[in-house]
């Protein structure tokens, strides 16, 4: 920086007004001087710390110093100099040829140009100031520009609307990063009513990102229509890649044929994120492998089925969210995300909740690493398809335990819920209401306490919100009865073990300003049987 | 559903002490339970009575194991009837019945009434 900040202060013929002793010496300096560029001193060069202590005015003739700076100013004909010094800082010189009149400069000339020195530093250090800030913001400006370029290219290139498929549910999010990555999803429409699903990223960010994501999905768009085998359709997109993508760039992609009449899925994956599907309460990963796209030539690609039955659910996802850190540079991992699939999550609910999940882990004020990319699909109907049947809300007052037992209860028994599972719900329910009201809004009567009843053939899931905020709601844990019996431990603490016991799941989840306590209960038992299962 | 106030109503019979509950046990009953509780004084064995309870929250298991705290301290044994198959449920559930005998009707020892009936 150095070279910004010393530089030879240019002065302009100065008016007849102003000081004599200036003017003369201004005067006085040889034409070519007053015109050429700024002199520029390495910073290494021994006249600078020469010049930062020096006291005042320095006359360059009685100087002995190796200095090629020093060279340089004599050869332009500068014959003293005045060091312009603010805060300790060297910011520039001002350079003098010799008087006019040849005679040497006066103490009086010194003093003279040593309070202009003083007077003109502080200025011109401000004026580098404001420069520097102008450079910056145009830098900054630049970045934005091509930033918001990129978001352009990715945001054109995504699908305008998702498509429709009869018995099945599709939801699709993306979500940028500031310095934008390279994410892409696409559907497309295959012959006989297949769809083909792409989840894509593509290493690198901003404008080279984009550039690449267009190229594959147009290559990705091409192939698929002419090769139905996701794994040929990956293998073809990799030699083209290869010829045409910088050395240092990939793209990781999974691509799946769906045909919604069977929920046959096939599939291939170039080192992608492994789609996670939930089926009949199971939750798995759909693994093939597959290198990356554009590494290598010669790749081929693993090709694999699966079948989404009725009630099966498929999330495909980018890394941004998995790769999201807490505070602590936890990551999110999919455990997390296979959790909101098992609790029964789908398409757009699914999405939403782990974007809840996921903003709540992070914190709110973080800024998003990552492109994220979200594709849920879910085929509706089987046993696990859940209808929503009741929505009510209470007011936190102690008592309206009951109304909730009631009116779940109500609900409970015209779906045909096996009697002593009935009971076991309503004593959930009062419980699960009784401790919302308390623990989650503090019995503040201003605060309701929200349930959602839905049903599908095999269950009942009754949900209880609260506004409970970051509470953590802690785990059941068996209570020590022979503690509370000697009375060294609290007779109370039987809420959350007596719910856990009730019912067939309890899930709970928190956005940090509201709770939620899910409890599942299946219709019947096992063997239809009406007995109180083993607890 | 509304609440139903707890009702208490100790007695001595010839098979001992009983105390015969009716309405909810909830956290209303606090009151309520520990004055029949006191009422019946003593170390001769005490039978609570559940027949004509419709509701047990986790406050009233609470209270029922104050109950049975005290019973102990004083080697009294305890027993219950009357619970329906729900709440005889909790009990076991609560290991309140490792405790306290759990009869498996009314206020008399099942054998007995169904005798009375032949």
């Amino acid at each position: 920086m150095i070279h910004h900040t010393i530089r030879r202060v240019m002065l302009r013929r100065p008016q007849a007004t102003e000081t004599p002793a200036a003017i003369e010496t201004l005067a006085a300096l040889p034409a070519e001087a007053a015109t050429e560029p700024g002199l520029q001193i390495a910073p290494t060069d021994p006249i600078v710390p020469y010049f930062q202590s020096a006291p005042g005015a320095v006359e360059l003739r009685q100087l002995e110093l190796d200095s090629p700076a020093l060279e340089q100013m004599r050869a332009q004909g500068i014959t003293m100099v005045v060091p312009l010094v603010t805060q300790g800082e060297l910011i520039g010189l001002l350079n003098l040829g010799p008087r006019l009149s040849d005679q040497e400069y006066s103490p009086d000339d010194r003093r003279l140009l040593e309070s202009l020195a003083a007077q003109v530093a502080p200025a011109v250090k401000v004026g580098q100031l404001v420069r520097e800030q102008e450079v910056e913001v145009r830098a900054r400006e630049r970045l934005e520009q091509e930033l918001e370029v990129a978001r352009l290219i990715q945001q054109n290139f995504l699908p305008k609307q998702l498509p429709e498929l009869p018995g099945w549910r599709v939801a699709a999010y993306y979500r940028p990063a500031r310095t934008v990555g390279g994410d892409f999803y696409d559907f497309i429409e295959l012959p006989g009513g297949l769809i083909g699903l792409v989840v894509g990223d593509v290493t690198d960010k901003g404008v080279p990102a984009a550039m690449v994501m267009a190229a594959t999905r147009s290559v990705l768009r091409a192939a698929a229509q002419r090769l139905l085998e996701p794994g040929t359709v990956l293998q073809r997109i990799n030699e083209t890649l290869c010829s045409e993508i910088p050395p240092n760039m990939f793209v990781t992609c999974l691509y799946g044929v769906l045909d919604p009449a069977t929920g046959l899925l096939r599939y291939a994956n170039a080192g992608h994120n492994l789609p996670i599907v939930q089926s009949g309460g199971d939750v798995s990963e759909l693994r093939a492998t597959g290198m990356p796209l554009g590494l290598m030539p010669g790749m081929s690609y693993e090709e694999k089925e699966a079948t989404l039955a009725p009630g099966s659910s498929v999330l495909l996802y980018s890394d941004g969210l998995t790769e999201a850190h807490d505070p602590d540079r936890e990551m999110f991992g999919t455990g997390r995300v296979r959790e909101r699939l098992a609790a029964g999550r789908v398409a757009d609910e699914l999405i939403s909740d782990l974007l809840a999940q996921l903003d709540r882990f992070t914190g709110s004020d973080s800024e998003q690493e990552d492109d994220i990319t979200l594709v849920a699909l879910h085929r509706s109907g089987g046993d696990s398809e859940m209808v929503p049947v009741l929505e009510f809300s209470l007011a936190s007052a102690e008592g309206n335990e009951r109304e909730a037992m009631l009116r779940v209860g109500e609900v409970a028994a015209a779906s045909g819920m096996a009697p002593a599972r009935l009971e076991r719900l309503k004593t959930a329910v009062a419980e699960a209401t009784m401790n919302a009201m308390e623990h989650g809004n503090g019995f503040d009567a201003d605060l309701a306490v929200d349930i959602a009843v839905a049903r599908s053939d095999a269950s009942l899931r009754v949900r209880i919100t609260d506004h409970g905020g970051g509470r953590e709601i802690p785990s059941a844990e068996t209570p020590d009865l022979e503690a509370k019996l000697e009375g060294t431990q609290s007779p109370r603490g039987w809420g959350l073990f007596l719910i856990s016991n009730m019912v067939d799941e309890v899930h709970t989840e928190s956005d940090g300003h509201r709770h939620t306590l899910e409890l599942v209960t299946h219709l019947k038992g096992d063997g239809e049987t009406d007995e109180p299962d083993p607890a | 559903m509304s609440q139903t106030p707890l009702e208490a109503t100790p007695r001595h019979t010839d098979a001992g002490t009983t105390i015969a509950l009716s309405g909810d046990i909830d956290g209303g009953a606090r009151d309520t339970l520990d004055a029949a509780y006191a009422a019946v004084a003593g170390d001769d064995p005490v039978l609570l009575d559940f027949t004509n309870v419709g509701y047990i929250n986790s406050t009233g298991i609470a209270l029922i194991v104050g109950v049975l705290a005290r019973a102990r301290a004083q080697a009294r044994p305890v027993s219950a009837c009357g619970l329906s198959e729900h709440y005889r449920e909790i009990f076991e559930i609560t290991r309140l019945s490792d405790f306290m005998t759990i009869l498996a009707d009314g206020p008399l020892p099942a054998a007995d009434r169904n005798g009375g009936a032949r």
